[in-house]
């Protein structure tokens, strides 16, 4: 039998992904520009003619992740998707889910803000996604992909990760590769598991003590601890989740750090300086949370430079100039009006910062 | 021995058998809410018919954010604590990828009213199969007795210091008369547990609640007129007093809407 | 017909002195006792106890779960 390969958009691999991972339940409401996702699903109806997939168009963000909240409590694979302002308001429950310490899968197809701002794609929602972005002291696994078949991929492998560490993931994903089209290998349809998990609230039958989800601890030394617990699992995901692509820095002299579309954008600008005799390489964060910084400080030694690529103010150069203890100088170059910016207009920037 | 003593001994030689005791699905836990407060009457309603109907093993609960937010500490069953007023959403997302078992929210009406008021009447709206059960103290008692949106006209509290003001504070909101009109709902009924005839009325109202998750016919929404004596700041029997003769003006007692 | 009867048992450490069953008993046998538990509450005792027909009004109001009801059938 033949692969399984299909031309889809970036939006639809998510969705389809759903389906074939053998998640339980999506949850969602409209937003561009991601409602493909639930438009797919809607349309597949894998409720009645696929594997029994509970999909619900909600009647907010909050509802959809709350209902992710009550799904993964009962120990079901559930997610939901958005795009920024809906991500805001999902926020409150995200930080439950982490405090509760269910797992689940948020995706984000960011567009451009503050505020309403615009439909076209951006990357300025990473601080909010790797530095927590509800309340408390808490992260999140954020996978970056940067092709349709790893928006397809980081499905499956968010669940993975998000039951392995009983908490939620998120993908962050941008306008330009939800809405670009690829093609994507399919992977076989897995079935939907529905196992019996020891922590899950699935009924108290007489053989076991109650199961109960909360994120809820009075007492201050029971909290304080709750968070030690929360804490060292962060520090176990650093330890054994970080994920990134090199592409050309075995003899760069200079590196790009980029993730999403804008790694694809600067993949073009290595190949341009490569031909201009420059020694430019690239760092792909795959995980931004955890964020490759043990890489970056080994490939430190020896650089003279990195340009950070984002389509934002630049907020992932706070992670690299830490990584690097600013042992050697780092920039940043990026759009913000929710666009694309183009691979000559990288590498114009490059060479004027470095080496003029 | 003392004469009460010789007394129970005497009964029990006459065959006296124990008709009433603490179900077995709540916990040894003392409640954690103040003397007199309804909440306590309702926890137990619950606990009882799940274990008469012997749903134990097959029902799901969920605490909201208020007085009851430790609900599970009481309930000896599965449960899970929600998000202020975002427990309908997650009885949706229970109910629907586990639809054989009984899921039922117990929400106050800060909780329910004021911030879940969209997941509530969505809920409703879909005829997601669950229970819903609403206390209705008219006031917000865990944050120390501010306002509620089911505040009484005139009635003082923290946050309406003068009195709730129409002008300027907006009407009193029922819900349940609102949710009534949805044809997502089966059964919609308002209770109290503040007599032993209202209690009785009101545990069948909660099994009612519950049996109908069976028959997958919408949503069953049960309000309980309950005192807050603590942040209307009367004794027990003086706020039950005090409930009769205002909130069930407001909120008057019976079924909104019985199964056709 | 002779009146029904029965007794009724108070877990007193659990009682927090609401009185409501004080209140709710039809047949006045319930009383706050001048002695306080170790919450520092008052609580409930069978007052005129040869009156008590274990109809268990008391234990239908109770909040706090607080009586078991014995009845002679
Ligand atoms: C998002 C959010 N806003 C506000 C609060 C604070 N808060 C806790 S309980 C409560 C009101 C609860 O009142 P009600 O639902 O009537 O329940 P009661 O305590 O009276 O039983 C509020 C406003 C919160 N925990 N979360
Ligand atoms: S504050 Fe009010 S609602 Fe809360 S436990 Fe006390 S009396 Fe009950
Ligand atoms: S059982 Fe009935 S008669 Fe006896 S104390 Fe309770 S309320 Fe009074
Ligand atoms: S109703 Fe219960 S808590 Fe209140 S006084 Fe009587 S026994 Fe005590």
């Amino acid at each position: 039998m033949g692969e399984d390969i299909q031309l889809m958009k970036g939006n639809e691999a998510i969705a389809e992904a759903a389906i074939r991972f053998g998640v339980d339940a999506y949850f969602g409401y409209p937003i561009t520009p991601q409602s493909e996702i639930i438009e797919y699903l809607a349309y597949e109806d894998p409720y009645n003619k696929r594997t029994g997939m509970v999909v619900i168009q909600a009647e907010s963000e909050i509802a959809a992740i709350n209902m992710v909240y009550g799904a993964a409590a009962c120990g079901k694979k559930a997610m939901t998707s958005s795009s920024s302002p809906g991500i805001s308001l999902k926020q409150e429950a995200i930080s439950y889910m982490v405090g509760a310490e269910l797992p689940g899968l948020i995706v984000n197809v960011v567009r451009g803000g503050p505020g309403l701002g615009t439909i076209q794609p951006s990357q300025a929602d990473y601080f909010q996604s790797v530095k927590g972005g509800g309340h408390g002291d808490y992260n999140m696994i954020v996978l970056a992909p940067s092709t349709v078949q790893e928006q397809y991929d980081h499905v499956g492998l968010g669940f993975e990760l998000a039951f392995k560490y009983r908490n939620p993931v998120m993908i962050l994903s941008d306008g330009a590769i939800g809405q670009m089209m690829e093609k994507v290998t399919l992977t076989p349809q897995l079935p939907r598991e529905n196992k019996i998990l020891d922590w899950a609230t699935t009924g108290k039958t007489p053989d076991r003590e109650r199961n109960y989800i909360t994120s809820l601890y009075l007492d201050p030394e029971v909290q304080e601890n709750h968070n030690i617990k929360l804490q060292a699992k962060f520090q176990r995901m650093k330890d054994t989740e970080v994920r990134y692509e090199e592409i050309m820095t075995d003899d760069a002299e200079y590196i790009i750090v980029a993730y999403g579309i804008s790694a694809r954008i600067s993949q073009t600008v290595i190949t341009m300086a490569r031909k201009n005799g420059i020694k430019l390489g690239l760092l792909r964060p795959i995980t931004l949370f955890p964020f490759p910084s043990k890489r970056l400080f080994e490939l430190s030694d020896s650089l003279k430079g990195i340009l950070c690529v984002e389509m934002s103010a630049g907020q992932m150069i706070e992670d690299v100039e830490l990584a690097v203890r600013c042992k050697i100088p780092v920039y940043h170059y990026g759009r913000m009006g929710g666009g694309v910016t183009s691979s000559t207009e990288v590498f114009e920037k490059f060479v004027s910062l470095f080496l003029k | 021995m003392s004469d009460i003593e010789t007394y129970k001994k005497e009964l029990l030689a006459q065959g006296a058998k124990k008709i009433f005791t603490k179900t077995k699905n709540l916990t040894d836990t003392p409640f954690s809410y103040c003397g007199g407060c309804g909440h306590g009457v309702v926890h137990r309603l619950i606990m009882e018919v799940v274990e008469e109907l012997n749903i134990t093993h097959d029902t799901i609960g969920i605490a909201p954010v208020g007085c009851t937010a430790i609900a599970y500490e009481f309930m000896n069953i599965d449960m899970q604590q929600a998000a202020h007023g975002r427990a309908p959403a997650l009885a949706t997302g229970i109910k629907r990828t586990m639809p054989d078992k009984y899921v039922f929210t117990y929400q106050g009406d800060g909780d329910l009213a004021a911030i879940g008021t969209g997941e509530t009447i969505h809920a409703c709206n879909r005829g997601e199969n669950i229970a819903i059960f609403f206390v209705n103290n008219g006031i917000y008692g865990m944050t120390g007795g501010q306002m509620a949106p089911t505040t009484l006209p005139g009635m003082v509290s923290s946050t309406s210091p003068y009195g709730r003001n129409m002008d300027t504070h907006g009407y009193p909101l029922s819900l349940t008369e609102l949710v009534a009109k949805l044809p997502g709902t089966y059964y919609v009924t308002r209770q109290s547990v503040h007599t032993p005839a209202n209690v009785r009325k009101c545990k069948k109202a909660i099994q009612t609640a519950f049996e109908n998750q069976k028959l997958n016919k919408g949503l069953s929404f049960v309000e309980i007129v309950s005192n807050c004596n603590s942040g209307w700041k009367m004794t027990p029997v003086e706020s039950n007093k005090w409930m009769e003769e205002n909130m069930f003006r407001s909120y008057p007692l019976g079924d909104i809407k019985l199964p056709q | 017909m002779a009146k029904a009867r029965g007794f009724v048992e108070f877990n007193t450490e659990a009682c927090k002195g609401c009185e409501l069953c004080v209140k709710a008993c039809p047949f006045d046998v319930l009383d706050m006792n001048h002695l306080v538990n170790g919450k520092g509450y008052h609580f409930s005792y069978m007052k005129n106890y040869d009156q008590c027909t274990g109809c268990a009004s008391c234990a239908m109001v109770c909040p706090d779960v607080v009586i078991t009801v014995y009845k002679v059938k």
